[in-house]
């Protein structure tokens, strides 16, 4: 019998929502790590049980978080579960996300004002462990920057030549921070030195990397932002998500700060597919398990007022790849809600019917067990969501 | 043996319930008190100060014997009645909340 198992990050600490195939019946487990910040988790997909967790406070800074049990137990690596804890020699440094100084001459970014401000590590957004081997993980993270650890989370070495490319003194913070929050590996890839990855920082725009993440290309052509002095600059995009189907993984999906866009040739090109969308600003976009081009966004009034539009939640799907866009709203409030889904926060699992779900800043959790057309809550009472990932276990 | 008092998350992340007591060898000060608890507390690296800066994170403070030794340089003395054991060193963290 096939199980989900959903992993929710909150602005108080982490969920775990398991079901079995049916998605009716949910266990809910947490919190854990109660109190922190958990940007964001996710399972290896080469093993389930494996789960990185990024924990983070303004007070105590970065921690990360590991669990070889599904998410029973967990421990900061380099310091396992039950070790007593001794003096000797330092542990290895799972928190340790020290930017790369060869990446010289790059030292400084561009500052709200416009100045240049040295990079600092304030935060990792988003963990993404590799296809293929449960030791290798990559971190985006705040100030913009890609790491990877290939000893299960416990070391962390920046790959340099994204901050290194170039452009880097031109890119500048978001209302959010400069964070790298989208990490989309190639399934295709055959080797580590030809993985082809996708990255996307607010607000520097999308990269990609067809070398295992030696070089970096700026791939944001046909992008249209009116906030920044040139609306067509190869940088300097506010994109928001980035998603694609592993089946197709030439084709991408692009929630921008304003503008639903889509690329066909591997984020080359872009053209906007906003179609009849109520408002196409947003933050989270993903794609159909087994229909990829059936896509999914939940639109947001604007960026000022972060929060869905006319007091309806209303997830948006289109069914042609774009342009035309249905409302899906059974079983979601369609008054007085004023909530927002960040971009992290929703998923989908792979079991037939596709199940999609996503979390809110109010602290519900909702799933459809059919690919979207009705919904029902998982849970209404989290702390404010901040994302949401999901396995599918046999 | 020296007493440190961690804030309530530090002492989830360190499994203590309670003050935590250190051997500090050599002199005793910020610099080596904290070395001493990360050395026995490996979790706890990183958190009270940065990683790579070695900086006291902003919304943290030191408190000993009724004083603020925040700004204190971290290779001085702390006062002897931490030294001895008689007073903690208080590890507090900013006020949340409004």
């Amino acid at each position: 019998m096939s199980q989900v198992r959903v992993l929710v990050g909150t602005r108080k600490g982490a969920f775990i929502l398991t079901s079995d195939g049916k998605r009716e019946q949910w266990e809910v487990s947490g919190p854990h790590f109660a109190g922190w910040e958990i940007y964001h988790l996710k399972g290896s997909p080469a093993d389930p049980n494996r789960l990185y967790a990024s924990q983070s406070s303004g007070w105590f800074g970065q921690i990360i978080q590991r669990s070889d049990d599904g998410g029973k137990t967990w421990y900061q690596p380099g310091t396992p579960a039950g070790e007593p804890t001794a003096s000797g020699p330092p542990k290895s440094a799972s928190n340790k996300f020290a930017y790369d100084a060869s990446a010289s001459p790059l030292t400084t970014h561009q500052w709200y004002d416009g100045t240049q401000h040295p990079w600092e590590f304030k935060r990792v957004w988003h963990l993404e462990p590799s296809l293929t081997d449960p030791e290798t993980v990559y971190a985006g993270v705040e100030d913009a920057a890609l790491f990877r650890s290939t000893d299960g989370g416990e070391n962390w070495k920046e790959l340099p030549g994204l901050r290194g490319h170039g452009t880097g003194p031109k890119w500048q913070p978001g209302a959010g921070g400069m964070c790298l929050h989208t990490i989309i590996l190639d399934p295709n890839s055959r080797t580590p030195e030809t993985q082809r990855i996708w990255i996307a920082i607010s607000a520097a725009g999308a990269f990609r990397t067809d070398d295992g993440g030696k070089t970096w290309k700026p791939i944001n052509r046909g992008l249209h932002s009116l906030y920044i002095p040139d609306p067509t600059a190869e940088i300097g995009h506010c994109v928001h998500h980035v998603a694609m189907n592993p089946k197709r993984p030439g084709v991408l999906f692009m929630q921008k700060h304003w503008d639903v866009m889509r690329s066909d040739d591997a984020g080359d090109n872009w053209k906007e597919v906003s179609g009849n969308l109520p408002t196409d600003f947003g933050f989270v976009i993903d794609v159909h398990a087994h229909e990829p081009e059936t896509i999914y966004v939940v639109p947001i009034k604007s960026d000022s007022e972060h929060f869905v539009p006319d007091g309806k939640l209303r997830v948006y799907r289109s069914r042609t790849g774009g342009n035309e866009w249905e409302a899906l709203t059974k079983g979601l409030p369609q008054r007085d809600c004023y909530v927002n889904v960040l971009r992290d926060a929703m998923a989908v699992d792979s079991l037939d019917k596709c199940g999609v779900y996503f979390g809110t800043s109010g602290g519900q959790v909702y799933a459809s067990a059919d690919a979207g057309d009705s919904w029902n809550p998982i849970v209404r009472d989290l702390p404010g969501v901040l994302s949401v990932e999901v396995q599918t276990l046999a | 043996m020296i007493r440190v008092i961690l804030p309530h998350h530090l002492r989830t992340l360190a499994q203590v319930r309670n003050d935590v007591e250190l051997d500090v060898q050599g002199p005793v000060t910020q610099h080596s008190v904290l070395d001493a608890l990360e050395a026995r507390y490996p979790m706890l690296r990183g958190t009270i100060r940065d990683q790579v800066t070695g900086q006291r994170r902003p919304f943290l403070r030191f408190f000993a014997c009724e004083e603020d030794l925040s700004h204190e340089p971290p290779d001085a003395p702390l006062p002897d009645a931490v030294a001895s054991g008689a007073e903690p060193l208080v590890i507090l963290g900013a006020i949340a909340g409004g």
